[in-house]
């Protein structure tokens, strides 16, 4: 499994429980709250989109997510990102995190891909000499030069997907997250992507997390695979196993 | 990526520490503000030098009658209050909706969330930058000279932006739970404006015998603090009184403490109301 022989953990997530509050009707005014409290009608229903989760990766790792819609794997993947933050249990994350979670995530469409990029370079931590330095590598990568001084809300779903890719993966990030953003790229670029994971994962330093509804993927890039079922942890284990397991759920 | 690093190995990819991530960040934000505000206008930035001057001429016919009561240089002691005041109200109706504004990316990167209403009021602090150069016009035009008093300015400054991220603070978390507080502040700046002696003088309100808890009000008025501080530097060519620095002094740090404090309670559930 892991190349590495440390003894911590890259991600560490302990007994988490994320609770969203799906409040009857949005109180958006101070008179309705009011009313509704002195009313008692102040109540909530809670939605649990995890239920005490716990796993634990090492660095150099490569796992994979998978689950049915809707049972829990984004608001995983946001909870160790840090955007959301967990309501139960902890999260501890070691280093620096390339989320790929959501496409266009941290762009302002009215900018330019060029302002864009170090707009997102500064979200993702990066430093302004890092990112003049290596401007036009991220331009190859993405294959846009035509496109760098357009405004991005003329740009495809599949531009946009390609310019987020190449900025967060410039460089080796300590753990790399991606959802589903690639698979609005074409194939030329989704391989290229592709290759680009494996130069990481063959280096064995970038801990990547994968989330895929396609198991055939998972099955080629994973060595390890979580699968989370309505907020629960179902299985974890070797990517063979969990993937067998996932797929005779239909059978 | 590892093959390309050799040439340009010295430099670190990540900022060292979290402050100099959210400096970038912040800078970011700001230009990315500038640059869709004037984008797409003739005049660009020229119109942040026009805007405070044409108010002032509007301000001085109308005025100059009425409330002047014999103030050398009328024109000038408008706009140093408008500037001022405007400062304040822009950064802080922008700061107010920041964290509603800024939903897409709460919702999904990583980022302190305080940069928000810091990046409306350092914007305010660009265009304020430009009304000074509206200001420097209007004392060529009037001969007034500046003095050496205007080492004061940086600290003036620094405590107003002290004082209008703390009320950012405070309001824009608010505004996340309660959208009321956003039709609140514009009630609550509109009739900020009246008790601030922006285009009648303070001596007036004393000549006219005025009740003392309403001299008193004003007096305690942060704004009429900053305001006079302005004009003492710019107009007067004084050092701003202890009590007028104090006034500044205590507002600031009050709002800041009080706005931390807001901000710290309620940050952790914005992602759910925005």
């Amino acid at each position: 499994m892991a190349t590495t022989a440390s003894s911590e953990y890259a991600i560490e997530v302990n007994d988490v429980t994320m609770i969203f509050n799906m409040a009857s009707e949005q109180l958006n005014s101070l008179k309705e709250y009011f009313i509704k409290l002195v009313k008692h009608e102040l109540f909530f229903n809670e939605f649990r989109a995890l239920k005490n989760v716990s796993f634990k990766v090492r660095p150099g790792e490569v796992v994979g997510l998978v689950g049915t819609n809707g049972s829990g794997k984004s608001t995983m993947l946001k909870v160790i990102a840090g955007v959301l933050e967990a309501s139960e249990g902890e999260c501890v994350v070691r280093g620096n995190i390339a989320p790929l979670i959501e496409l266009g995530a941290g762009f302002d469409l009215e900018l330019t891909a060029r302002e864009n990029i170090y707009l997102n370079g500064a979200l993702l931590g990066y430093t302004e000499e890092f990112i003049d330095a290596h401007f036009q590598e991220i331009i190859d990568f993405a294959e846009l030069p035509d496109f760098v001084d357009m405004p991005m809300k003329n740009f495809s779903s599949g531009m946009v997907a390609r310019i987020a890719f190449a900025i967060a993966t410039i460089t080796e990030p300590d753990i790399l997250i991606v959802d589903e953003t690639l698979s609005v790229g074409d194939v030329f670029f989704q391989e290229k992507c592709e290759r680009r994971i494996q130069h990481f994962i063959e280096d064995g330093n970038v801990t990547v997390l994968f989330v895929s509804h396609s198991m055939d993927q998972v099955e080629r890039i994973c060595q390890r695979a979580v699968w989370i079922e309505k907020g629960d942890l179902r299985m974890d284990g070797p990517v063979d196993e969990v993937c067998k397991a996932y797929r005779a759920q239909f059978a | 990526m590892a093959d390309n690093s050799t040439d340009t190995a010295t430099i670190q990819p990540y900022a060292k520490n979290e402050t100099e991530k959210n400096r970038f960040i912040l800078k970011q934000l700001v230009t990315k503000d500038f640059k869709l505000k004037y984008r797409r206008s003739v005049l660009g930035v020229v119109w942040s030098v026009l805007n405070p001057l044409l108010m002032m001429v509007v301000m001085s016919i109308v005025f100059s009658f009425l409330f002047s009561n014999g103030i050398e240089n009328f024109p000038l002691y408008l706009i140093l209050g408008n500037i001022t005041f405007s400062f304040m109200s822009d950064s802080t109706s922008a700061a107010l909706t920041s964290f509603l504004d800024a939903a897409p990316l709460l919702k999904k990167v990583k980022i302190s969330r305080f940069v928000f209403p810091v990046q409306k009021v350092l914007f305010a602090l660009v265009n304020f930058a430009f009304s000074l150069v509206a200001v420097a016009l209007v004392m060529l035009w009037f001969r007034v000279m500046p003095t050496w008093h205007l080492i004061w300015l940086p600290v003036c400054l620094g405590l107003l932006i002290i004082f209008c991220i703390g009320i950012g603070l405070i309001i824009g978390s608010l505004a996340v739970f309660f959208r009321d507080v956003i039709h609140l502040w514009s009630v609550i700046l509109t009739a900020w404006t009246y008790l601030t002696p922006l285009f009648w003088d303070f001596q007036l309100l004393i000549d006219k015998g005025a009740p003392l808890w309403v001299i008193g009000i004003v007096k305690a008025n942060p704004m009429y603090g900053f305001v006079t501080f302005m004009r003492d530097i710019f107009l007067w060519n004084q050092s701003p009184s202890t009590e007028i620095l104090a006034l500044c002094a205590v507002w600031a740090v009050v709002m800041l403490a009080i706005g931390i404090l807001v901000f710290r309670k309620s940050q952790h559930k914005f992602i759910l109301y925005v």
